[in-house]
């Protein structure tokens, strides 16, 4: 696969925070300056990048039942290391993200994209691969967090940036403006897209659907519904049973 | 602080959602019927309980003796894979009807941020005493249950509304109200001291 595509395809077309919309709670959470956003986007690339290779590189050893224990140790191991890294080398950084780091064990764009591409392709592109989707959220954490940055405190990057009568809205950087932020740039993304596909002449895409589908780590969780049933599948039920 | 008021701030005050940020995958992605929204918040409450009390063991009966705290992140995570496995087989076999209505919602808990981060603070905040981590723990997950039961109840008619321009529908719009929710949620900033 054309190599430039593989990150082109992390950062724009399938963006795991503005199109796959996962991982969701670290973006809420840490966008609250750019600073912090660049900071969590390294790290949880630096976590998938290298979980992509070694779950690639493991691939034929792994049974096919028990890879998604093995896909979280494996996340875990390298979630430990980060986390080593960052407290010894950036005491602030270890300070502000705080519980997130940890968290990264269970950001949903790890492991589905173990499940979803490193396990079916081989080093190099799953490499480019965890290049391109870590790319994808760091740029997304960022600009959020200019975004918020500038609208909350009259900063971007910590340089003061605005006039001297502005008046900083303390809320976008509380916690009802992260979910307030993410929803209008998922919005104007949406919007950007099917701009794009408009003018190209091609049919717009239609809107992610509702819950799981929506979900890139749908394959995953149904993957640890094990024997009793995949997940999606019996979520079906319940749902059309309330519905009816 | 008295478990009472540890266990009130945990639901109000510092909503594992609206004020944490922590679970919001299940909270936007099962919170279009409230029928389903109920069953995940009670398999939530069930899963974080546990899994705070065998992870607060894990780390002071295990880690903390042989010094090794480094390693939390990957003991707790596989703690809890275990957990849920177990909870999962034991309920099967003891309480079929529980079961059948928390059945299909355990697997998916194991990756949620709630129930790692719920033990993560624990490890943080309250070290020294179980019962505590426990409240928290019940407290944290009531909240969680409180919120998304919410969130249902307003999704349920923002899906019918037409007038929602398309960029907004499903997902930005539900962020947008879970602003809005939090919003309310800041009034009880202050009711703890």
């Amino acid at each position: 696969m054309n190599p430039f595509k593989l990150i082109k395809n992390g950062i724009v077309d399938e963006n795991p925070t503005l199109v796959q919309c996962i991982g969701l709670c670290p973006t809420l959470a840490v966008s609250t300056s750019a600073t912090n956003g660049i900071g969590m986007g390294i790290a949880a690339t630096a976590v998938l990048i290298g979980s992509n290779m070694a779950v690639s590189a493991i691939r034929r050893f792994v049974p096919d039942e028990i890879r998604i224990p093995i896909f979280i140790v494996v996340i875990a191991g390298f979630v430990t290391v980060v986390q080593l890294l960052i407290s010894g080398f950036a005491p602030a950084l270890d300070q502000a993200l705080g519980i997130f780091i940890p968290l990264i064990v269970v950001n949903c764009i790890i492991l589905a994209r173990s499940e979803a591409f490193a396990f079916k392709n081989g080093l190099v592109a799953s490499a480019l691969d965890g290049v391109g989707m870590g790319l994808g959220f760091t740029l997304a954490l960022t600009s959020l967090g200019a975004v918020r940055e500038l609208l909350g405190n009259g900063t971007v990057f910590d340089i003061k940036v605005t006039p001297d009568g502005f008046q900083p809205a303390l809320l976008v950087i509380l916690a009802p403006g992260g979910f307030i932020a993410l929803g209008t740039f998922m919005a104007l993304f949406r919007r950007y897209q099917s701009w794009v596909a408009e003018r190209r002449g091609l049919s717009v895409p239609e809107a992610a659907d509702e819950g799981c589908g929506a979900c890139g780590a749908a394959a995953f969780c149904k993957a640890t519904g094990g024997d009793g049933g995949s997940v999606g599948d019996s979520i079906g039920p319940v749902t059309g049973g309330s519905a009816g | 602080m008295s478990l009472l008021l540890l266990f009130l701030d945990a639901i109000f005050v510092h909503n594992i959602l609206l004020s944490r940020f922590l679970g919001c995958c299940p909270f936007l992605g099962v919170s279009t019927k409230s029928e389903t929204a109920k069953g995940m918040g009670v398999a939530v409450i069930f899963v974080t309980v546990l899994a705070a009390v065998a992870t607060w063991l894990v780390y002071n009966l295990v880690l903390v003796p042989l010094h090794l705290e480094y390693l939390y992140t990957l003991s707790f995570i596989l703690v809890i894979a275990a957990l849920v496995q177990f909870v999962e087989l034991a309920l099967k076999k003891i309480n079929p009807t529980l079961y059948k209505s928390l059945g299909i919602f355990l697997p998916l808990i194991t990756t949620n941020c709630a129930v790692l981060g719920v033990a993560v603070l624990n490890m943080n905040e309250h070290a020294d005493s179980l019962l505590a981590a426990a409240v928290n723990a019940l407290g944290s997950s009531a909240g969680f249950l409180l919120a998304i039961m919410l969130m249902a109840g307003i999704r349920e008619r923002v899906d019918r509304n037409d007038g929602i321009p398309k960029c907004l529908q499903g997902l930005p719009i539900a962020l947008v109200t879970a602003g809005l929710m939090s919003i309310a949620f800041m009034g009880f900033t202050g009711i703890i001291k």
